[in-house]
């Protein structure tokens, strides 16, 4: 079989040749991006040497933004236009954040996701999210000069699905190719692991600027095993300064007036905190619309007040702990992640939780800030092939259970929390009514027994039943969960023979054709022709296939007959022919069909793939 | 090596109730490692689906032979005595009286101690009801037999879980 060597001006033929891959952090407070570079996973710097990119984006009069730095320095000024911690926003209902959190500017429920009012219209967390992205994205293209093959993106390990999809969402919107989402603590451990060479028990403590998570890993020869997570997706460093605000405009017998005074002491309220982990005493000092608020505040009353913020971080160590059936001496380290285990409280709590003499068992000796972007880098640079060789596996597991409703508001478990993903599971379910037609399904997650104390991810209807006597009917529902943790539902009647079937994505998402609008709408892309833009993505998955394609056929094509071979090459070809046209959709059609046609190749190299594997430890074991 | 082969076969594993955890850990990762979607990221769309159905497949075979009840209930099933808790109740005669008497004792608990206490002796109790289990599955098969015992474990199960549950308030 004739395999054409595909080379065009400006494009290696070499399926090995290095891609540009990013790991990105992004923050409640702060994001940052980080890549593999001459085999040194590093944070990449923008113009200035910074390398914390503010997580604040600001709309300005004319269709203008801001992000970053410029942003966060607006921010007192021009409260209500200045967009920060969107993380705490991210597949939020007006219902779910309000009352929680005083934000400074105004929020208004709309369906599927809170948005936030500003001069430029409403702007839900995914929009903003995206333009952090972006900045990011241009930021790593400029230090490549080139353009990014793809991204891992960095999610708290107890963000529940839809938060998990609004993140995907937005780095679709920011022009990103999403290699995969993988878990903060996750990609800590695998910064501190593979630095270290641990093997054992870790545990990560994550407290960032708006979520707290703990996830207990087993690390073994480059596995990265989640044994299970917990966390709250609602706390973080920011409900400190929340506190301390508050109880310092209680201090003052003061209150504030609008979005401006409110941004002023939170950001007060920071400073102080962030001067108390160095000493121990400070002061809080803002100037509100009603006049100057200044005064003293001691680490002591910060740590009286933080107490019960504390407290809850160290219930949900124990909770995973109980869950994994492990003993705190069992655990061999504690890595610290997060701006906010800088405070000497955090670090003195969790050490004293893990018992007498755990100081030294307790890891501060990473830069908490960088830590997760780095862990990121390095498994975007495995996932993009640049390092074959790589012993690195991730074995995440899911952070809240997911299941359907019931009769009575009752919820049936399908898939447990801490289930190593992905995973798939299915549940029988019948009909209650004689000749019952449609079956409504309610998919929701969480661990609590009453559907109304879970979070709703989807709902949708299974209609066109055959109709059978009350109890008859077998509707199987199916449930799958991906290696980014992101849930699919089917439903099937199998009973009469004839099959209906639906499958969902939870509705809280974007629809693809919302994106579509919102890239129309001229998100920063304003100047981009939006058929070129699908265009050149469409050429580049074609060409992504046909190398893959092209590497497994070299490797394995003895698994194929003749005919098959030539199946396929044909397949290569037309999808090389429509590749050199214009036609985008003619492409990725060409695109679906070589990978449907290819699927049994894969399948029998995976076989071999497996054999041999096993083969190879049945001789070691010898 | 075929992704529709029994779960002990996938571990290159004998078929029986009795399993070298450590092996099981292993091998899962092991598997994983050759399987799993991320070793295929960069191959398209094809090796992709491929992975996911395996990867998700390996899990499923690992859960289950990694907890012994499931582990139990697969056997069983294979030997032609699936467990059908929903419609089968068929559990051991002596095992009636002394459910009877734990839910009794647990409904009256009044304190820590007293739930500790009923803890351990459940604990107990499922310990010899696997001794049993693996006594009916590899020395002395007997499927309906080792299915009963299963069905009281799987009660025993639910009777711990709640116990924990009324138990967590006093951990903190």
């Amino acid at each position: 079989m004739a395999l054409l060597q595909i080379s065009e001006p400006g494009q290696a033929p070499d399926p090995h040749q290095r891609r540009i891959a990013v790991g990105i952090d992004l923050g409640t407070t702060n994001s940052l991006v980080a890549a593999v570079r001459h085999g040194v996973p590093e944070c990449l710097p923008d113009a200035q040497g910074r390398v914390l990119l503010p997580s604040v984006v600001c709309y300005l009069e004319g269709q203008k933004r801001l992000v970053g730095s410029a942003a966060r320095a607006l921010q007192q000024e021009d409260a209500a236009n200045c967009i920060a911690s969107a993380k705490r926003l991210m597949g939020r209902r007006l219902a779910d954040v309000s009352g929680t959190l005083r934000l400074p500017y105004e929020l208004v429920d709309q369906p599927g996701m809170v948005a936030v009012r500003t001069r430029q219209g409403l702007k839900t967390a995914v929009e903003v999210s995206a333009e952090i992205l972006a900045t990011l994205r241009q930021r790593a293209e400029d230090t490549f000069d080139d353009e990014l093959y793809g991204a891992v993106i960095t999610v708290p390990a107890y963000f529940d699905d839809a938060q998990r999809q609004a993140t995907k969402d937005a780095a679709q919107l920011a022009g990103l190719n999403v290699l995969r989402l993988i878990n903060e603590p996750t990609a800590a451990a695998v910064a501190y692991g593979l630095d270290h060479g641990s093997e054992g028990l870790y545990a990560v403590y994550d407290l960032g600027g708006g979520t707290f998570d703990v996830s207990l890993l087993r690390l073994s020869k480059g596995v990265f095993e989640v044994v299970a997570t917990g966390g709250d997706a609602a706390l973080g460093g920011d409900d400190f300064d929340h506190l301390l605000a508050a109880w310092a405009l209680q201090q003052a017998g003061r209150d504030t007036e609008g979005a401006a005074d409110r941004s002023a002491v939170l950001a007060a309220a920071r400073s102080a905190r962030e001067a108390l982990s160095a000493g121990e005493d400070t002061q809080l000092d803002c100037l509100l619309g009603s006049g100057r608020l200044h005064l003293p505040v001691s680490r002591a009353q910060l740590e009286a007040l933080s107490a019960p913020l504390l407290e809850r971080t160290i219930a949900a160590l124990r909770r995973v702990l109980r869950d994994a059936r492990v003993q705190r001496d069992e655990v061999l380290g504690i890595v610290m992640v997060g701006g906010a285990t800088r405070m000497p409280m955090v670090r003195r709590a969790v050490a004293q939780f893990f018992g007498p003499g755990a100081e030294s068992r307790v890891l501060t000796n990473v830069n908490p800030d960088e830590v997760v972007a780095v862990g990121a880098a390095v498994q975007a640079d495995a996932l993009a092939g640049n390092a074959p060789d790589s012993q690195l596996l991730l074995l995440d597991v899911i952070p809240l259970s997911l299941g359907i409703e019931t009769m009575g508001g009752l919820v049936e478990r399908i898939v447990e929390r801490n289930t190593t993903i992905p995973v798939a599971k299915a549940q029988e379910f019948t009909t209650y009514q004689d000749g019952q037609t449609a079956m409504a399904l309610h998919v929701v997650q969480g661990e609590r027994e009453l559907v109304a104390d879970c979070r709703s991810l989807a709902r949708f209807e299974l209609r066109g039943i055959p109709p059978m006597a009350a109890g008859v009917a077998r509707i199987r529902v199916s449930f799958q969960v991906d290696a980014d943790g992101l849930l699919s539902v089917s439903a099937r009647e199998s009973v009469s023979g004839v099959e209906a079937r639906v499958v969902v994505k939870p509705s809280y998402g974007l629809a693809d054709d919302q994106v579509a609008q919102m890239l129309r709408d001229g998100f920063d892309h304003a100047q981009q022709d939006m058929q070129l833009r699908a265009l050149r993505e469409a050429r580049v998955e074609a060409d992504r296939l046909l190398l893959a394609t092209q590497a497994a056929l070299h490797a394995d094509a003895d698994l194929l007959t003749a005919d098959e071979q030539q199946a396929i090459a044909t397949l290569m070809e037309a999808l090389r022919r429509v590749s050199a046209g214009s036609d985008h959709d003619a492409i990725n059609a060409a695109t679906e069909a070589l990978a449907r046609g290819t699927e049994g190749l894969a399948a029998a190299r995976m076989n071999r793939g497996i054999r041999q594997a096993l083969a190879g430890r049945r001789v070691d074991e010898v | 090596m075929n992704i529709d082969d029994d779960d002990f076969t996938l571990f290159g594993l004998t078929e029986g109730f009795a399993v070298d955890t450590g092996m099981l850990d292993h091998r899962w990762r092991e598997l994983q490692r050759e399987v799993h979607p991320d070793r295929f990221a960069s191959q398209g769309a094809a090796a992709q689906r491929v992975a996911m159905q395996w990867s998700v497949r390996i899990n499923e075979a690992y859960r289950r032979l990694r907890d012994p009840l499931a582990r139990a209930a697969y056997l069983c099933q294979r030997r032609g005595a699936p467990i059908d808790a929903e419609r089968n109740t068929a559990m051991p005669r002596d095992f009636l009286a002394q459910q009877m008497a734990w839910r009794e004792a647990l409904d009256e608990a009044a304190d820590a101690a007293a739930l500790r206490d009923l803890a351990d002796q459940v604990d107990t109790g499922q310990r010899q009801r696997l001794q049993r289990l693996q006594h009916l599955l590899d020395d002395q098969p007997d499927a309906a037999a080792a299915a009963a015992e299963v069905r009281a474990l799987m009660f025993l199960q639910r009777l711990r879980r709640e116990i924990e549950h009324r138990l967590e308030p006093h951990d903190a």
